[in-house]
């Protein structure tokens, strides 16, 4: 037990170091891109004056180390910007200002955060109950109608983009048969039956291309374990075919399906920002196809950064899951 | 020579063997799979199909890029004129809403990009990905935790984001599909080195490298010998999978207009526009989408056959076995150069 508290204290040093790095790369790749930062930053309408300004505030003029530090130490203890007249302030974490909104990056995508982790979470849940019971009913049912059947699902889910599928769902669930209104996000806050109920179609979208992948993980890694001594042991010892499935074969399934969870989800976060494009859900995907679209430098950045910092902590939380799953993995 | 046999004997139970026992029996294997014959077949004539795109737009006398005005009702807002969308002779899949552009050339030279950009991207994705896994699993700690620590990040930076991102930022005057390739290939790869370091360590741990390493054996000799042939089967199999993915990955950055852009034609970017037009043109929406369905589903039941091919555990299953008179082939080189 000791030894597994180690192993989670070093994974969370592991994943502030990751964090870290993230930010460094981040920060090195888009802000020293070729071309004018202060202008593409603060937009093509900006006057001279007000270029001039946000290379100020950005520290242009400085090294890059120590631009770098400005933008870490704006994360850790918040800055201040002078907007000549007055003083803006921007409390930790300050993840800058967009110019072209006119807005604190941090508030900005606080603002669109429910909304995203809505359709993540929501989706997460629907992915795995659908994967996973997919895939150990196939693995159960090997060699019958309802393998063939499910496998031949799961291999059209996989094959099918998630923007067409949502483009499909769209058009008929809300277009031609009329089931569901056209989504409209409603904040859980306000109404948590609409919130669901909107959300519904999204869900659907985002999940049933996931599922397939846990789907087919899960029954290559039952079957798998079906095939190794030790159940073959447990069936001559008499074990019953419901145990030997639903306790001995699936705990074979258990860690690769973790590891494929924590890999998938920025994947996932990926389909999310389609989603949210196809469905007009205001999250920070849509934010984001918008800030890239006109180049919004700080929001772009900012964006990256707080999936990033979503995706490691899934990540740590999956190999600290893992290790504790599978006995056989070496804590290092 | 009594440890070199022990050796050689744990190697060939080891997983190992039938990767190692040849790619004529990884053929005899697939061969026996039909679903896995027909996908290869629909992958195979989706190649040609998009090597002779200039061809087969030359028999039909069009091109994609040409705008058509004359084909679309600009009264009703540039739906096509005639049915089924403006099918015709001249035009054997009807026109684009709007620009009247011809929809089977547009299709065919979507396909080029399409299977370009993910060819190229998976061979930048496996190039890097292997080489990071497997030094990472054979490295030192410290090695181990840079790299690993490299390729969390890689994995924690989601392909379509950063994608999405650099994509923005990036000179305009690069080929663009060219560019969607390498951004996809340097961003992706780390799925792969996880999987490769992973598995590295697995076999690793197995009492055939073990004895590999008892015996005396380098770390490259062992990493080359005992590992590699372990590694293909993941690796291929996974790579087959990265194909399809990168299919869907191009399509999705040109659905979002920041892939391939006009006028190069692309599926993902025809389906932008088709939602609105699913009434009057079906096939606008339909094509795109049929046919990015019909090549990541054939590319995926393709890469399935591969791991059955390669997967020594499946075997049985397959009409082909491994008989005992190849076994004794497979091992018994290994066996002399145990012993010298």
């Amino acid at each position: 037990m000791t030894r597994l508290a180690g192993f989670v204290l070093r994974r969370a040093a592991g994943a502030l170091i990751t964090l870290f790095a993230i930010s460094v790369i981040v920060y090195v790749v888009f802000y020293v891109t070729p071309g004018n930062v202060a202008q593409i930053t603060c937009g093509p309408r900006c006057s001279p004056a007000q270029v001039h300004q946000v290379a100020e505030q950005l520290h242009l003029h400085d090294p890059l180390y120590e631009r770098y530090w400005h933008f870490l130490q704006g994360l850790v203890v918040g800055q201040d910007y002078s907007t000549g007249t007055s003083v803006e302030h921007c409390p930790a974490p300050c993840l800058g200002l967009s110019y072209q909104s006119d807005q604190q990056v941090t508030r900005l995508i606080l603002t669109k955060l429910p909304v995203s982790l809505s359709l993540v979470f929501g989706a997460m849940v629907l992915w795995l109950v659908l994967g996973v019971g997919t895939g150990v009913l196939s693995a159960w049912r090997r060699g019958r109608l309802t393998e063939r059947l499910l496998t031949g699902i799961t291999l059209a889910g996989v094959a099918t983009p998630v923007f067409v599928i949502g483009l499909v769902l769209m058009i008929v669930v809300c277009g031609e048969l009329e089931l569901l209104p056209f989504p409209q996000y409603v904040a859980f806050t306000d109404d948590p039956e609409q919130w669901a109920w909107n959300l519904l179609l999204p869900w659907f979208s985002l999940a049933l291309i996931e599922a397939a992948a846990f789907a087919r993980l899960t029954r290559a890694a039952m079957l798998e374990t079906l095939a190794e001594d030790h159940i073959r042991t447990f069936r001559a010892y008499g074990v019953g075919e419901r145990s030997v499935i639903g306790r001995h074969a699936l705990r074979g399934a258990f860690a690769p399906v973790i590891a494929l969870n924590a890999n998938n989800f920025g994947g996932a976060v990926g389909g999310a920002v389609l989603t949210e494009t196809l469905f007009g859900l205001p999250g920070i995907g849509q934010e984001l196809v918008h800030a890239v679209n006109v180049v919004d430098l700080p929001v772009v950045v900012g964006m990256v950064l707080v999936i990033g910092f979503f995706v490691v902590i899934a990540n740590a939380v999956a190999d600290v899951l893992y290790a504790v799953a599978d006995r056989r993995v070496v804590l290092t | 020579m009594s440890e070199a046999l022990v050796a050689t004997q744990a190697a060939g139970t080891g997983p190992a063997l039938p990767a190692a026992s040849g790619a004529r029996q990884f053929w005899r294997r697939l061969w026996t799979q039909r679903a896995a014959l027909v996908a290869a077949a629909v992958v195979a004539l989706l190649v040609l199909l998009a090597l002779a795109a200039p061809l087969l737009t030359a028999i039909e006398g069009q091109d994609p890029t040409t705008y058509h005005p004359s084909l679309v009702d600009s009264a009703r807002g540039g739906v096509p004129v005639g049915p089924f969308g403006g099918v015709s002779g001249d035009h054997w899949l009807g026109v684009e809403p709007q620009t009247g552009r011809d929809l089977f050339a547009r299709l065919v030279y979507g396909a080029r990009v399409s299977l370009g950009v993910a060819l190229t991207a998976t061979a930048v994705q496996v190039l890097i990905g292997v080489v990071v896994g497997v030094a990472a699993a054979l490295g030192s700690q410290w090695v181990d935790q840079v790299l690993s620590r490299l390729t969390d990040i890689i994995v924690a930076l989601p392909l379509m984001i950063m994608a999405l991102a650099l994509l923005a930022i990036v000179p305009s005057n690069f080929p663009r599909p060219l560019l969607v390739a390498l951004v996809i290939g340097l961003v992706a790869w780390g799925n792969i080195a996880k999987i490769t370091r992973a598995q590295t360590l697995t076999l690793k741990g197995l009492d055939y490298v073990s004895a590999a390493r008892l015996s005396g054996w380098s770390t490259w000799r062992i990493a080359r010998r005992e590992l590699l042939p372990g590694l293909a089967a993941p690796v291929i199999t996974y790579a087959a999978l990265l194909v399809p993915i990168n299919i869907t990955v191009e399509a999705a950055l040109s659905f979002l207009g920041v892939g391939v852009k006009p006028p190069t034609p692309s599926w993902g970017q025809m389906l932008t526009a088709a939602d609105v037009w699913y009434q009057a043109a079906p096939q606008y929406l339909l094509l795109p989408a049929g046919a990015l369905f019909v090549t990541v589903l054939a590319l995926t039941v393709l890469g399935d056959g591969v791991r059955t091919a390669l997967d020594p555990r499946a075997a049985s299953r397959l009409r082909v076995g491994t008989g005992r008179r190849q076994e004794a082939k497979a091992t018994a080189p290994v066996a002399t150069e145990g012993a010298s």
